[in-house]
């Protein structure tokens, strides 16, 4: 039987010198008795006993043979050596033990010895992360610098490891945490650990208690009582050092009778003098449904149109923009995703690639009116994301309506119809753009009529040269209409 | 108007601010005080600091800078024409509460909501002028959570979100046409609008470019939806959500199930809160966000979630066919689908199976609830056999406890 005494129940770099000693030695697990030095007269170790005190360097001494493990055991060992279970040291060490015969140990998540050690190392990780939940500090009246302290019981023995995190924290403040097991202490530029406290260290109250149990009473919602989840995330071992769970049974007792008198008490009229304050500042009426005689008032129109179902899942109805007297209108289809959160039409990527067709084209942009046969974004929630849906023939055609006032206030001598959605608005009848692009159609409203690709449509041509082939022959068509408004 | 103490305020302010679900403290940039003037660190998880006895998380100072309002929400407890107390603090007495409170580990940062007073913008600039002092004034690092006013200018949600490190504002209502009965003055456009231009500001800011330029900015938005306010079913909910999620990019689209609040509107059920279908609800939504569910796959738009049945072993008892599934070779986005496993314990599966041949009790140690799973699984010692088709399976999975909950 081997002995190993460990200088304190935390001591890490002891048990990794001792274990590398023992397994090198080829110690079997069941052969080694791990203990904490206590005291100087802790009784020596019985007859026929080895004792193996750790060495305290964390290098491997003379003589010793290497060997490696994987970095995640190192990780978790570090971890687990902090939980109260007695024999945590000796679950490590036979998990080191085993990975020299099965290396894949450590990847085995349902090892009945992995579990236990990935459950012990997650308990201690949950109590790491409670002290950073539940110390409560006191300002520690009457000293010359602002000075806190808090006594703490942590559910494993994590203060030392948790104590950086408070000094990022409260890096400009001076603080001690005194626990059982060790006190850790912060003055504005080191960490200091010494032994463990009492509570009578610390300071027993502060002001500012008065009001945190004010907060807390008053944030609990009495019509949602549920003790057990509560316990669950703060379990009562926590409650005698935290200021506010004292008024946890008052708080419990009296909520069935303040939510049966919420709902019972009948509700009472509205006072005159809210009432007035309201009138004051009610709202105007919303867009009436006349025919709109501007472009403001076919944005104020858009932005509450609700001819058809499209604008419950988009952000905005989005209009046109550009010169009111503009000669020459584009007409996409409707806004994507980019111009839906915007509000303005050819923001997104078939925008960009548009604006940059037309300056090929010597199109000033800033001159061009351009607009949506649909002016709402017509989609399909994917996740994260929203995929484009082309819209019906019936969603185009109640939002005609918009298009023929915004092509009336405008009145441009050539209006571009940017695929077929645009084309059957434009036109009222169904029109395939490879057989229409790039004739010039009479409108009824004197207008001149050009159908050509939607920019799109070019994005998405998977093939390299076909894609520069229609995208030369778009940047021809927005020429020629340039051309014949007389902007190019 | 007697002037009301700093105690009493802050009863009246937090208890309006209770029926906001929102607590996270998660997701923000990582920053700490150590080359700083004041208090505060951001180190991505969120901490609840302590937990009142709903069962709801404590981590931030929820509160509203004043509760009078000149709306008239019939869900909500401050709307003008109700009679509860009203208070407002000052821009210093919200700043000096949240750096004591942060000082002695009671909070993360400040949530900080409020009526709408005079106009959304005069609203608006007083909640930034508290998000501002606390951050150059006090060099305050910890959390901010600032709720934005739908009506308020561009301009001034921009500048809530340059001190904020999140920015919510709440649709409440999953339908549209309750939102104009139940709160006449809320317009579901505006709302929609300032989340759109708040995901174009927020996605700007994340470009690697302004990144380098080292501009914080908040990171994310989320909002709230009232449950059983309104008619709508779970179906029509969780479309909303879908359709929120994908718009907007929301963090979070939190559940409220709607409670019964001191004086309410006769306009409104004064009945128990639906929490077991608020539970219910969140689950589908994990289901949507982490698993890989549509929403019709859950429950169709215009019906409701069966309440009996977690919404993922309810999808497996009516898609039996696909069942059972081997857990040695099924990919990932099949294994998420079997009831009893969560996402971590997947993620244990892929790795445990490539050293082992993974038995029923390997599967209870990597942490799936074997109770659900067993019928739904193939493992190196078990097949369910006739078990995944028997048609009284779904009453041996309904746990009786959890129609407990109400």
């Amino acid at each position: 039987m081997r002995v190993v005494r460990l200088t304190s129940e935390v001591d890490f770099a002891g048990w990794r010198s001792a274990a590398r000693v023992l397994r090198t030695e080829g110690v079997e697990p069941h052969a080694v008795v791990w203990t904490v030095e206590r005291d100087l007269f802790s009784p020596p170790p019985g007859d026929g006993v080895d004792g193996v005190d750790a060495p305290r360097s964390t290098s491997a001494s003379q003589g010793e043979k290497a060997f490696t493990v994987p970095a995640a055991f190192l990780e978790l060992a570090e971890q687990v050596i902090l939980h109260r279970a007695a024999d945590r040291f000796s679950l490590l060490y036979r998990i080191l033990w085993r990975l020299e015969h099965t290396p894949h140990l450590i990847e085995n998540p349902a090892d009945p010895d992995m579990a236990r050690a990935r459950d012990m190392a997650k308990a201690v990780s949950r109590a790491a992360h409670k002290m950073k939940a539940f110390v409560r500090f006191r300002l520690i009246e009457g000293a010359a610098k602002e000075t806190y302290a808090a006594w703490f019981e942590p559910a494993h023995r994590v203060t030392e490891a948790t104590a950086p995190f408070f000094a990022r924290r409260f890096s400009n403040m001076d603080w001690t945490i005194l626990t059982p097991d060790a006190c850790v202490a912060w003055d504005g530029e080191r960490l200091m650990v010494s032994e463990g406290a009492d509570p009578a260290d610390a300071p027993s109250e502060d002001a500012q208690e008065e009001l945190w149990r004010t907060y807390y009473a008053s944030i609990f919602n009495p019509a949602r009582l549920n003790p057990r989840q509560m316990r669950q995330e703060m379990p009562k071992r926590y409650w005698r050092n935290l200021p506010e769970a004292a008024l946890i049974p008052a708080l419990m007792e009296a909520a069935e009778t303040r939510a049966a008198a919420m709902v019972r008490t009948p509700p009472r009229p509205p006072s005159d003098r809210v009432l007035k304050a309201a009138q004051r500042h009610a709202r105007d009426a919303s867009f009436g449904g006349g025919t709109p005689t501007t472009l403001e008032a076919v944005e104020a129109g858009v932005s509450v149109c609700r001819r058809c179902e499209l604008w419950r899942d988009a952000t905005q109805g989005v209009p046109g923009a550009g010169p009111s007297n503009s000669p020459l209108m584009f007409v996409g289809e409707q806004p994507g995703d980019q111009e839906d959160l915007a509000g303005s039409p050819f923001v997104g990527p078939a925008g960009q690639l548009f604006d940059r067709a037309l300056a090929e084209a010597g199109v000033p942009r800033e001159r061009v009116y351009v607009t949506n046969a649909v002016k709402h974004f017509k989609h399909e929630a994917r996740g994260k994301r929203r995929l484009h849906k082309t819209p019906a023939q019936g969603e185009v055609n109640a939002c005609r309506w918009w298009l023929d006032a915004e092509r009336r206030l405008v009145r441009p001598r050539v209006i571009v119809m940017l695929g077929a959605t645009a084309a059957f608005s434009v036109m009222g009848q169904p029109t395939r753009v490879a057989e229409a692009r790039g004739q010039i159609l009479p409108l009824p409203d004197q207008a001149q009529g050009l159908v050509t690709f939607h920019p799109a449509y070019l994005l998405r041509l998977p093939d390299p040269a076909a894609r520069l082939t229609a995208y030369l022959t778009f940047v021809e068509d927005l020429r020629r209409a340039g051309e014949l408004s007389g902007l190019a | 108007m007697a002037v009301l103490d700093l105690r009493r305020k802050l009863a009246i302010l937090s208890d309006a601010a209770k029926y906001d679900a929102s607590c996270a403290s998660s997701g923000a940039t990582k920053r700490n005080s150590l080359d700083g003037k004041g208090v505060g660190s951001t180190e991505g998880m969120g901490i609840c600091h302590a937990y009142a006895p709903d069962g709801r998380c404590i981590s931030l100072l929820k509160i509203l800078l004043t509760n009078f309002c000149i709306y008239d929400c019939a869900y909500c407890i401050n709307r003008v024409s109700s009679n509860t107390p009203r208070a407002r603090f000052t821009v210093k007495e919200v700043v000096d509460l949240t750096l004591n409170f942060y000082k002695r580990n009671y909070i993360e940062g400040l949530f900080l909501s409020s009526g709408v007073i005079r106009t959304g913008d005069y609203t608006m600039e007083e909640m930034v002028r508290v998000a501002k002092s606390l951050r150059l004034d006090h060099d305050f690092r910890g959390y901010i959570h600032l709720k934005l006013i739908p009506e308020a200018s561009p301009e001034l949600a921009a500048e809530a979100g340059l001190y904020a490190d999140r920015v919510s504002i709440n649709i409440e209502l999953p339908r549209d046409d309750s939102l104009k009965t139940l709160a006449p003055e809320k317009d579901p456009t505006d709302i929609k609008r300032a989340m759109g231009r708040m995901r174009l500001a927020i996605d700007d800011h994340a470009e690697p470019a302004r990144k380098a330029q080292r501009r914080t900015f908040a990171r994310s938005q989320s909002t709230q939806l009232i449950v059983g306010a309104d008619e709508a079913r779970d179906g029509d909910i969780l479309a909303r959500s879908a359709n929120l999620y994908g718009a907007y990019r929301l963090s979070r689209v939190y559940y409220s199930a709607f409670s019964p609040i001191p004086d309410a509107s006769h306009r409104l059920p004064l009945v128990r809160p639906p929490l077991l279908r608020e539970h219910r609800l969140y689950q589908a939504d994990w289901l949507m966000r982490f698993y890989g569910f549509a929403q019709s796959e859950i429950v169709a738009t215009g019906e409701d979630l069966d309440l009996s049945i977690d919404p993922k072993t309810g999808w497996a008892l009516k898609n039996r066919a696909q069942f059972p599934v081997d857990v040695q070779t099924a990919d990932r986005d099949t294994l998420l689908r079997v009831p009893g496993l969560g996402a971590k314990a997947v993620e244990r599966v892929l790795a445990a199976r490539r050293v082992t041949r993974l038995t029923l009790e390997d599967l209870k140690r990597v942490g799936a609830v074997l109770k659900r799973a067993r019928a739904f699984v193939v493992t190196a010692d078990w097949t369910p056999g006739a078990l995944t088709d028997q048609e009284s399976l779904k009453s041996a999975l309904v746990r009786p406890q959890q129609l407990s909950l109400f």
